[in-house]
């Protein structure tokens, strides 16, 4: 091995074997253990990381290798597995809460803005985006200060709500691949929501799911008020809302039906299936073919 | 010996599981397989390259190859590969069921689990190791045959590319003959296809397919 080593000393600037060492998940900088490198390195093209890790002196045989290699894929592995599900349905579930909540309270504050403004400033523009420009002002004085100061908060709390939309957009695939592979992030996390976590959503009947957030509606005709609801929450999604009225119930159950069953496998098992969008696709063509066989456009 | 086959790689053999002769493999239970001794059934009902093995296609494995698989899911499969093959790196993408195969992966010092994207080897083209003998493929994505074509990369120019190809992945309404012409044409841009066999006895629209690099 010490020879190994001695030989390696010298030629370590003219490998005899090709590919590029300093690529190798074992070639870890400072601060970095095998297996963050493991994890987040990468390479155009493998090499013979055995041979090269023996000759660069990193291992002290293959065995040695494949010891140490398996040591660092496991401890990779299991630390991404940990943390990518902790961007479970928790998670979601606050922060479209959040988002909700910050992008309500922002419209709340600036009407409240819009109003005030209006007296100091002539020409203040109203909504978050007259806020925004308010914040950019020199305030003249107290109460044209106290003005700034709220307009630049609802500019701030609106730019959180575009955060957090940001996040659900990155967490959602994760915790929920299905689901938001056919609703869409921020729907699915609404649905999450709604149902109080994805195993609750995912016990659901499908005609529970359709008409999740239109519970008023729902209660009221129960009552023996109205008509029964058609869709709550899904009603955002394009093949719900995109569809003619006549035929939006057929939609919003297939939709309805697709949802659940990724989200029955989203909870019990994870893996991504590409084939229920398609089957949800081809569903909704026939669908669609309804309004042109009448003659009509979808709207 | 009982149960040995030439067409079975070392370390692969039939043997009786309740008075059934199965393909089995040696080393610790994964998923509650029945057991006979130190052997495992594997069941070809759950596992493609099981299926291909049980339907006699000429794989061309033999024991103790460097093995990279793609789509390694709950570790059902590979599980069984590593038993037989030597260093073997198993890819998947989704965490959930990396959680399984880590379990799987406890008693087998050759099996390295990699949380990974199979259509992007860039990123753990810095940990597998070039020239494989057998890059074995069954990931459930559009564009299976670029998955393939990509690996390339990873693959001994005599190695051999085991590749199920699901049809319902690439176009649900599609007749799934048709889907398997399309496939195996994007496949010949970068592989010779040496033997196709439905693999409809144990998986509904799968097709099976050995292949070398051109």
């Amino acid at each position: 091995m010490n020879r190994r080593r001695e030989r390696m000393c010298m030629t370590t600037d003219d490998a005899d074997l090709p590919g590029d060492v300093s690529r190798a998940w074992f070639a870890a900088g400072d601060g970095e253990s095998p297996a963050d490198r493991v994890r987040d390195g990468d390479a155009e093209a493998p090499a013979d990381w055995p041979a090269l890790a023996v000759e660069s002196g990193f291992a002290a045989d293959e065995d040695d290798y494949y010891a140490t290699l398996r040591e660092a894929t496991v401890e990779a592995t299991r630390a991404e597995v940990d943390e990518r599900e902790r961007a479970d349905d928790r998670q979601l579930l606050h922060a479209v809460r959040a988002m909700d909540d910050a992008e309500r309270v922002a419209n709340e504050l600036a009407e409240r803005v819009s109003e005030w403004a209006g007296t100091l400033f002539p020409d203040a523009g109203t909504g978050i985006e007259g806020c925004r420009e308010l914040a950019e002002r020199d305030p003249d004085g107290p109460a044209e200060e106290r003005v700034v100061s709220l307009a630049t908060r609802v500019a701030e709390i609106d730019g959180e709500s575009g955060e957090l939309e940001a996040f659900i957009e990155s967490r959602a695939p994760i915790a929920a691949p299905n689901l938001s592979a056919l609703a869409g992030p921020v729907l699915a996390a609404r649905l999450i929501s709604l149902a109080g976590g994805l195993e609750t959503l995912a016990k659901k009947p499908s005609g529970t799911l359709q008409v999740l957030g239109a519970e008023d509606a729902l209660f009221a005709h129960l009552r023996g008020h109205g008509s029964s609801p058609k869709h709550g929450v899904i009603y955002t999604h394009e093949y719900v809302r995109g569809t003619r009225p006549e035929d939006r119930g057929s939609a919003s159950r297939a939709l309805a039906g697709k949802l659940t069953i990724a989200a029955r496998i989203d909870h019990y098992s994870g893996d991504y299936r590409p084939e229920l969008e398609a089957e949800l696709d081809e569903r909704m063509r026939t669908i669609r073919a309804r309004a042109e066989a009448d003659g009509g456009g979808s709207e | 010996m009982t149960g040995t086959d030439p067409s079975l790689p070392d370390g692969v053999e039939r043997r009786e599981f309740d008075g059934d002769e199965r393909l089995s493999t040696r080393g610790e239970p994964v998923y509650g397989e029945p057991t006979n001794g130190e052997w495992r059934a594997w069941d070809a009902g759950r596992s493609k390259l099981g299926g291909m093995l049980e339907l006699g296609m000429d794989t061309g494995l033999s024991g103790d190859e460097t093995v990279l698989y793609l789509g390694a899911a709950n570790g059902t499969t590979v599980s069984h590969v590593a038993d037989f093959a030597g260093p073997t790196y198993a890819v998947e993408f989704s965490p959930r069921p990396v959680r399984d195969l880590l379990d799987a992966c406890e008693p087998r010092p050759n099996l390295f689990p990699l949380l990974k994207d199979a259509r992007r080897p860039e990123t753990y083209a810095h940990v597998v190791e070039a020239d494989c003998d057998v890059l074995v493929q069954d990931v459930a994505t559009r564009g299976q045959a670029d998955v393939a074509v990509r690996n390339r990369r990873f693959l001994a120019d005599d190695g051999r590319l085991l590749l199920a190809v699901k049809a319902r992945s690439e176009d649900v309404a599609a007749a799934p003959d048709a889907v398997f012409d399309e496939v195996l044409s994007d496949l010949r841009s970068t592989y010779e296809v040496l033997e196709t066999r439905p693999l409809d006895r144990f998986h509904e629209d799968h097709l099976g397919v050995v292949a070398t690099p051109r």
